[in-house]
């Protein structure tokens, strides 16, 4: 993962969102131990309190657990908590994006829908 | 383009020391804003003092436009070095402000009046005063508007901003930009606050260990200063043959810094592998290059950035 200075989003934001993202995309799978806030901190150059302020927001949803002198860890369930979540934004974050984009230069939704189809994947 | 500096195998050694500089061949074009970068040590103030003519090279060659510039008093008017501490001379002490820039004028053919006048209100600076009643940041001040208000063909800055906060930094290179919009000449900014300059630079020469390490346009450098996280399989397959300048591991995932041009396809097909790029900036360039030499503790000092 990696964090931006320049996004509107505050870097704990990013933190978090970040962890989500390798969560996804199985990079760290559940049960696995996460980056620790030092960890962070050193890596990004990034003040501790404000990586753990993105953790925290990850253990209040239950996504990470802290086990007592090991450091922060995957739950079980997170990647199916995680999907569930993404998918409500889904809809608003990309296919509406998606359909005001090619709105703005005379895609019909039909058309837009055609690419989708006609893109059978990037192997193909 | 004109070249107004050339340097041919520049060496300096102080004292049989080690080389300051080692062989060093740079051209300096004309009417372009060159950032020099480098550690303490690098051999940045010693390659200036060469080209201006302050140092005697120990093996090598500099000319400065086309001519040498030692004991070459008729090239005087054409350059300006803005240094820190610039009126450390006891003759400088007792003089008033308004007096050294009149010095100032006397040297300096293309020496705008008006202009220092309206600096030194810009900067608040008092030119009734005597310099050695002036603070650190009023001396800099001095310093700067006649590196400003001479428009020499060649002015140098280095370190020239010591102790200015950071309102009047950002004014000072506001009105260098502005000027130089104006009034073209080449500008050489010898600097630390790199992330603070790097809008002003059109060119940039990295020095380490006083040999040139990078000499590149900034546009290209941007083009080519990427970190790219990932997989690390997938990022290592995806990078195979690039200029890779630091690995950072973390369990399955890795962050690479590069050095290299990715195209949009190459750029697309990293991103359709869940692979994040992110544009370097020019200060953590500048670390990952020169923090890694010196050992495997230095690395893990670049690897911070």
């Amino acid at each position: 993962m990696l964090l931006s200075g320049d996004s509107t989003k505050p870097i704990y934001v990013q933190i978090a969102e970040g962890i989500e993202d390798e969560i996804l995309k199985g990079n760290i799978l559940e049960d696995e131990q996460v980056l620790s806030t030092n960890q962070f901190a050193q890596v990004y150059n990034i003040n501790p309190a404000t990586a753990g302020k993105g953790i925290n927001m990850l253990t209040e949803e239950g996504i990470l657990f802290k086990k007592r002198g090991l450091g922060m860890f995957v739950a079980k369930g997170a990647l199916k908590y995680l999907k569930e979540k993404r998918r409500r934004k889904f809809f608003e974050d990309y296919v509406l994006k998606t359909l005001e984009e090619g709105h703005k230069l005379d895609f019909s939704s039909e058309e837009i829908i055609e690419m989708i189809r006609g893109w059978g994947g990037k192997n193909e | 383009m004109n070249k107004i500096v050339e340097c041919r195998m520049l060496t300096k050694v102080f004292d049989n020391q080690a080389k300051a500089l080692d062989q060093v061949n740079l051209d300096i074009e004309e009417n372009r804003i060159y950032g020099l970068l480098g550690r303490n040590g690098a051999g940045k103030t010693t390659l200036l003092k060469l080209i201006t003519g302050q140092l005697f090279p120990t093996t090598g060659n500099v000319s400065l436009f086309g001519k040498r510039p030692h004991e070459n008093e008729a090239l005087l008017g054409n350059i300006c070095f803005v240094k820190e501490n610039a009126f450390y001379l006891k003759s400088f002490r007792d003089l008033k402000v308004k007096d050294v820039l009149k010095m100032a004028e006397a040297v300096y053919p293309s020496w705008d009046c008006s202009f220092a006048e309206q600096l030194a209100v810009c900067f608040r600076l008092d030119v009734n005063k005597k310099t050695k009643s002036l603070s650190k940041g009023m001396l800099s001040a001095a310093a700067i508007i006649i590196g400003l208000a001479c428009r020499a063909p060649l002015t140098i800055f280095d370190e020239a901003y010591l102790g200015l906060d950071a309102v009047l930094r950002q004014q000072f290179y506001n009105t260098l930009l502005q000027d130089y919009t104006e009034n073209p000449r080449t500008i050489i900014f010898s600097t630390h606050l790199i992330e603070e300059c790097k809008g002003l630079m059109d060119r940039v020469v990295i020095l380490e260990e006083g040999e040139i390490l990078l000499h590149e346009d900034m546009d290209k450098i941007n083009e080519k200063s990427f970190y790219v996280a990932g997989r690390r399989e997938l990022v290592e397959q995806h990078l195979k043959g690039k200029c890779i300048l630091h690995t950072e591991e973390m369990g399955r995932l890795v962050r690479m810094a590069i050095f290299d041009s990715l195209s949009d396809i190459e750029q697309n097909a990293m991103r359709l592998d869940g692979i994040e790029i992110q544009p370097m900036p020019l200060q953590k360039l500048f670390i990952t290059l020169t923090a890694g030499n010196g050992g495997g503790e230095n690395e893990q000092n670049a690897a911070a950035v």
